[in-house]
């Protein structure tokens, strides 16, 4: 039984690595040559990827759809302010912020992912006003007005760009490679299984809240990185941008442009969603109802997103993790 | 009228399953001896699928007692039992549509038999061949016709290496050679040990098999005991009459 073996990975896919692991030496090298604005837009990009990989993670792979992830984002820049007054330095709190709020989300999925879909969707919706309204009951947020990371302000500005880009850099490219193989893997295997009958998943042994509870904890710990990175671009944390709708709005029309449930689909859509703010963000209020038409377009047009309809017209996936058993080592059938 | 050995594998005690007033199970007792192959007829509507979901875990039973090896698993959620070793087909297939024929298998291996990447591919590979699957294996579930979806069922179902298989009718529409290849894969896992219970309309593949059979009606166990007496029971000639017992 030891001659089974698995086909290697196709060759576009090999190159598409490749190609990325370049692209990554390429923007790393960006201060170089590119601009302040660029970078800043860079950096942006960078945490428009992680949201909308995360929520990928939950929708397209474990059939979560939540409309309340701004309540990570939210927790996640509320928890660094907190990390920074107990008087831990501004990037490490950056970094272990997601890993208090991914500890929150291991507790409240407990019970969140006993709710049916519609009710699952609507309760992350209250729990994210939930978390916003005790977050704003804390003397050091002071309500409305926010409070700034004044700790930041020791830094240099260009410094303090340049280490928040690369931070955002490469926890984009690691959230990517991370989910690649988790995908790649046991829990992507059975996520697809519940994916596509979640009785059936649980009748061949697959812990479908095991899985869940998973995704839906590292999802959120994704969501509370990009809320510390934005904090430390923005400086200051406002509770109603910091738990704000617009953040859950970015990650769906991502995902759904780019392509729900394929790997590169959020990466895609990230770059077209900044690509769209450049174009409309000049129109004022025609920006929303630019993006607006965009997305019903897609809904309509294109509903599998741009990456769903580059593999309808090619009839294969990139990056599509199948396992493929090698023809060599297939027992004839029996007769 | 039945003895009952002391220690059965698999046992259910006073099981009822009821969706709004019908009394889909309705009181049944069933065990099934360790090694033994159990089979199960009864007309459309008996119960027969519903008391499998209930001995798997598909949902929970509205009341009785469920039992692996003499312990209570009647509320263990369907894959903690099938860890535990209980896999089922199932009567409709329910492959993964968005995943090939082999991830179909290996996702079982691995996820209920337990196994690591590397041993799950080689499980997977030698099932596909034992159950005639070789040739599809990197095949798109969802291109599959019923023969094959119901090939993958049990494939599956192996997969998760059982010790008790649960097996929904899936000799239909088979052709008399292909339900030869079928007996003697089911003969052979019982050779080995297996345990059993196979509900089925196709009777005389069904006695190529079985020690016992049990004919259900109307929610409740009708007649048990050996195949040949059950089928000679009155009680069991009038359920089928009107229906097809072949
Ligand atoms: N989920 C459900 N909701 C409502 N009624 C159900 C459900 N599942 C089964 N039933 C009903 O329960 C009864 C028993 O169904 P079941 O599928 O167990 O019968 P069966 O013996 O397997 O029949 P068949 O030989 O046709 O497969 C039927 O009347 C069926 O309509
Ligand atoms: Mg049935």
């Amino acid at each position: 039984m030891t001659d089974t073996r698995l086909r290697p990975l196709p060759r576009a896919d090999r190159l598409l690595i490749g190609a990325a692991a370049l692209l990554l030496a390429v923007l790393a090298l960006a201060p170089v040559y590119a601009s302040a604005l660029v970078i800043d837009k860079l950096t942006q990009l960078g945490i428009y990827v992680l949201m909308a990989v995360m929520w990928n993670l939950l929708a397209g792979y474990a059939g979560l759809v939540s409309v309340g992830q701004q309540a990570f984002v939210g927790l996640g820049g509320y928890a660094m302010v907190r990390l920074v007054e107990t008087g831990l330095g501004p990037f490490p709190a950056l970094l272990v912020a997601p890993l208090l709020v991914a500890a929150v989300a291991w507790l409240l999925s407990s019970f969140v992912l006993r709710l049916r879909i519609g009710e699952f969707a609507i309760a992350m919706w209250v729990l994210a006003e939930v978390f916003r309204a005790l977050v704003m009951t804390d003397p050091l947020v002071q309500g409305e007005t926010g409070t700034s990371l004044v700790v930041l302000n020791a830094y240099d500005p260009q410094t303090r760009r340049l280490a928040i880009y690369w931070i955002a850099l490469a926890s984009a490219a690691a959230v990517l490679v991370a989910a690649y193989r988790l995908l790649s893997g046991r829990l992507g295997a059975e996520s697809q299984a519940i994916r596509d009958d979640e009785e059936a998943a649980a009748s061949v042994g697959v812990s479908t809240f095991r899985v869940k509870r998973v995704i839906f904890a590292l999802a959120a710990g994704g969501c509370a990185l990009a809320g510390t990175l934005w904090l430390a671009s923005a400086i200051t944390f406002q509770p109603r941008t910091g738990f704000g709708i617009q953040w859950t709005v970015f990650m769906l029309f991502m995902v759904l442009t780019g392509g729900l449930g394929t790997f590169l689909g959020p990466v895609v859509g990230a770059v077209f969603l900044i690509a769209l703010q450049e174009i409309f963000g000049d129109f004022g209020a025609w920006y929303l109802f630019g993006i607006g038409a965009v997305a019903i377009g897609f809904a309509l047009f294109l509903p599998r997103g741009l990456v769903g309809a580059w593999i309808d017209h090619s009839g294969r996936e990139p990056l599509a993790r199948r396992r493929v058993l090698d023809d060599a080592c297939q027992t004839p059938p029996a007769p | 009228m039945q003895m009952t050995d002391p220690r059965p594998l698999l046992s259910g005690q006073g099981l009822s399953k009821t969706y709004g007033k019908l009394r889909a199970v309705d009181g049944v007792d069933i065990a099934v001896q360790p090694g033994e192959a159990l089979g199960i007829v009864g007309p459309n509507g008996a119960g027969k699928t519903t008391l499998f979901g209930a001995l798997a875990g598909a949902f929970p039973v509205s009341a009785g007692v469920i039992r692996l090896d003499g312990a209570p698993i009647t509320t263990l959620p369907a894959h903690r039992r099938c860890a535990l070793g209980i896999a089922r087909t199932h009567q409709v297939p329910r492959p993964f549509l968005g995943m090939t024929v082999f991830e179909n298998v290996q996702v079982a291996a691995r996820a209920g038999g337990g196994l690591d990447d590397r041993a799950s591919v080689a499980r997977a590979a030698q099932i596909l061949g034992a159950t005639g699957l070789g040739d599809v294996a990197n095949r798109p579930a969802g291109a599959l016709g019923l023969l094959d979806r119901k090939r993958l069922e049990v494939a599956r179902a192996l997969a998760t290496n059982p010790r008790i298989l649960l097996l929904d009718e899936i000799g239909g529409g088979l052709t008399e050679a292909e339900l030869e290849v079928l007996i003697a894969l089911i003969l052979d896992l019982k050779a080995q040990g297996m345990t059993v219970i196979w509900i089925e309309h196709i009777l005389h593949a069904l006695l190529k098999v079985i020690d016992r059979l049990i004919c259900m009606a109307e929610g409740r166990v009708l007649a048990e005991g050996a195949p040949r007496a059950v089928m000679a029971d009155a009680a069991v000639r009038a359920a089928y009459l009107g229906s097809d017992p072949e």
